[in-house]
């Protein structure tokens, strides 16, 4: 197990800042004080994923999680830190190497019907990226397209078909298709199925999980969707406020959460059951990433929260064998 | 042990259907159910089985080309579906109150929260404005928001996803309706805010006796909240019963598909049941059993159209081939 990891991200930031529009920059002339608003929506993160993994990228919707997974894809330039795939920087990367590390990597994104061209037929949208790659001849290109529907389910018959006439979990399939048509190793599957109904959802679960032993692939899923996490992943990556909170494998972490805000995301689980059940959540809600919390981020929602969580920023910090977790007082909450 | 008393909704044989210029789309095609007095019915199904039609009908909201073309829908008694616009518009917000998926379709986005609650209370009583607004105040807290007094102060815009559905939700309730029916109120939030949500929901009909129709897609959500559940599948209720008996053992096969399609429930790792194929389209759905095209008991006897038979205590299945439970019931 001392391969080199598949992909691995070193201190990546991201920042978006917004810059002062006229009335602002007006009102700054006239002696007013201008502020530019920086939202930092990922914040130093580390992250090593190695080959045939599965690792869940889970969070509240605004803590970085989307920023994260489409850094690792190479669609978002990081402002700091940098991605490593294979053990190289894909940025120093030239010619040949670095197309191949940019084929390597795949996004499937969450809305089936945003992310498909309606104006494409279905044999332009899988067919396109290998043909303009070189991967495939044009001689050859239908019998791939073909090839790459079934293996994903569709009915090779329907390619000639625009994306409008299919049902939102075909979509979601082609939508895969059109990934695995590059032949990547890694796919960043960013919430893939959250738009899909409950019967259809299990179906690309299950279409996710035979990919994966067929084709020998690594994912990175992100997901708010707590039972799909613990249902195909290996390691659990938690994210509060654009840092990890806490980073462990996926039947050790739903056993016992290590950090506080794991611990209630857990116990937010909806879950199948016979019996009615009282909730006892969280107070509060995620603050702005624009005007975050000193020290800990988690802090005000947080029932164990101490004075020096106030003003001390946690590491990320090795708590058990393969487990991480950023909180001063990890310890007495593994122990517990 | 909850069917005390008349119940405050009774909903039978409602039809429902669209008259488009392609064909008669039957979204809700003979739907039965009740709900008494501070109970909670589930009414679960995937997209377009005519859930949410169901729920804008009993108030009254299908819009054209869609009409109510046969059953009934009794409020304590009362029937609404031949009601004048008058008698509903006095009911809707004031007896039966309805709450939204998305928060921003009830909220006016150019009035500030008081005005709107204020409105909803003073539509339907006769109080003053400060009254009203204490009330409002009071509404706002019951739903777990810190200084409701500022809140009230405060544009939709800017509150979060979480605090505009508390909002409806509090003026859902303001005036103490007998029934709420709530349209996927938390599909749109995140799991903390869900559970806060589902929590001063569930808070809130126990305290103040209302009965709630709380429509979702997600039986895991609805499996730990309500009494009991009913089970929706191309227009039509397939099964009905206690919560904890359709959980343990379902006897439609489509619910059991539903079921075992939640990751949750499954064995980590395990490929998960799925129920092949897709919800049909309800233009021109032929007749017989609809779900008979996906399910593995059908029979030559599915193309006939299998009624809602009552099995046991409180429970009915719309299946000619019901699976078995251990029980052997």
């Amino acid at each position: 197990m001392t391969a080199i990891p598949i992909v691995e991200a070193k201190g990546l930031s991201k920042r978006f800042v917004r810059k002062p529009d006229l009335a602002a920059r007006l009102a700054g002339k006239l002696g007013a004080e201008v502020r530019e608003e920086t939202v930092h929506a990922v914040d130093g993160v580390d992250l090593t994923i190695n080959k045939g993994e599965v690792v869940g990228l889970v969070g509240e919707s605004g803590c970085g999680k989307s920023t994260l997974g489409r850094m690792i894809a190479g669609i978002l330039e990081p402002t700091e830190g940098r991605v490593l795939f294979k053990g190289r920087d894909r940025t120093t990367l030239r010619g040949r190497d670095a197309k191949a590390a940019r084929l390597a990597v795949q996004m499937i994104f969450q809305d089936p019907y945003a992310s498909l061209n309606p104006r494409a037929r279905v044999e332009g949208i899988v067919g396109e990226a290998p043909l303009f790659h070189g991967l495939v001849s044009g001689a050859d290109i239908s019998a791939y397209v073909d090839d790459m529907l079934m293996r994903v389910g569709l009915d090779p018959d329907l390619k000639r078909r625009y994306p409008h006439q299919f049902s939102g979990g075909q979509r979601s399939r082609i939508g895969i298709a059109r990934a695995l048509a590059v032949k990547p190793e890694f796919l960043v599957c960013d919430e893939a199925i959250a738009a899909l109904d409950v019967s259809i959802q299990a179906q690309v679960i299950n279409l996710f999980m035979d990919l994966r032993s067929a084709l020998d692939l690594t994912y990175l899923f992100i997901s708010h969707d707590l039972g799909v996490v613990q249902h195909i992943t290996d390691r659990v990556v938690i994210m509060y406020l654009g840092r990890v909170v806490e980073s462990a494998p996926t039947v050790g972490l739903f056993e016992k959460a290590v950090h506080p805000y794991s611990q209630a995301l857990l116990s937010e689980v909806p879950r199948i059951s016979t019996t009615k059940r009282t909730f006892h959540p969280i107070k509060g809600e995620i603050p702005s990433p624009l005007d975050p919390p000193p020290g800990c981020h988690f802090h005000p929602r947080c029932p164990h929260a101490r004075e020096r969580c106030r003003v001390e920023v946690p590491v990320l910090k090795p708590v058990a064998a393969g487990r991480e977790a950023a909180c001063h007082f990890s310890g007495m909450f593994l122990n517990q | 042990m909850r069917s005390m008393g008349p119940p405050a909704l009774e909903v039978s044989n409602l039809k429902t259907h669209f008259f488009t210029k392609a064909g008669i789309v039957k979204a809700v095609d003979g739907v039965s159910f009740a709900v008494a007095a501070g109970e909670i019915l589930g009414l679960v199904g995937e997209s377009g089985c005519g859930k949410s039609i169901t729920g804008f009908s009993i108030l009254g909201l299908v819009d054209e080309p869609g009409r109510i073309v046969a059953g009934s829908v009794r409020f304590k008694g009362e029937e609404l579906t031949t009601a004048s616009e008058e008698r509903l518009r006095s009911l809707r917000g004031d007896r039966i109150a309805m709450i939204f998926q998305d928060p921003m379709m009830t909220l006016n986005p150019v009035l500030r929260v008081d005005t709107q609650m204020v409105e909803a209370v003073r539509a339907h009583r006769n109080i003053n404005t400060a009254a009203a607004v204490h009330l409002a105040r009071d509404a706002l807290a019951d739903v777990g928001i810190p200084s409701p007094e500022h809140r009230l102060k405060a544009y939709p815009h800017e509150l979060s996803g979480g605090m505009r559905q508390r909002v409806a939700i509090a003026t859902a309730f303001i005036n103490k309706p007998d029934v709420i029916i709530a349209d996927e109120p938390t599909t749109a939030l995140d799991v903390t805010i869900q559970g806060q949500i589902l929590a001063e929901a569930q808070a809130l009909c126990a305290r103040t006796g209302t009965a709630m129709i709380w429509i979702t897609h997600d039986l895991a959500v609805v499996s730990s909240l309500a009494d009991r559940i009913a089970v929706m599948y191309a227009g039509r209720i397939v099964e009905t019963g206690r919560t904890a008996d359709i959980v343990s053992a379902p006897l439609h096969p489509y619910t059991k598909g539903l079921i075992g399609s939640v990751p949750s429930h499954n064995k980590r790792g395990e490929r998960l049941t799925q129920i092949p194929g897709m919800t049909p389209s309800l233009l021109n759905l032929a007749p017989g059993c609809a779900f008979r095209t996906r399910c593995s008991q059908a029979t030559q006897m599915c193309l006939a159209e299998p009624e809602l038979a009552d099995v046991g205590a409180d429970r009915a299945v719309r299946c000619f081939h019901p699976l078995l439970t251990e029980a052997g019931a």
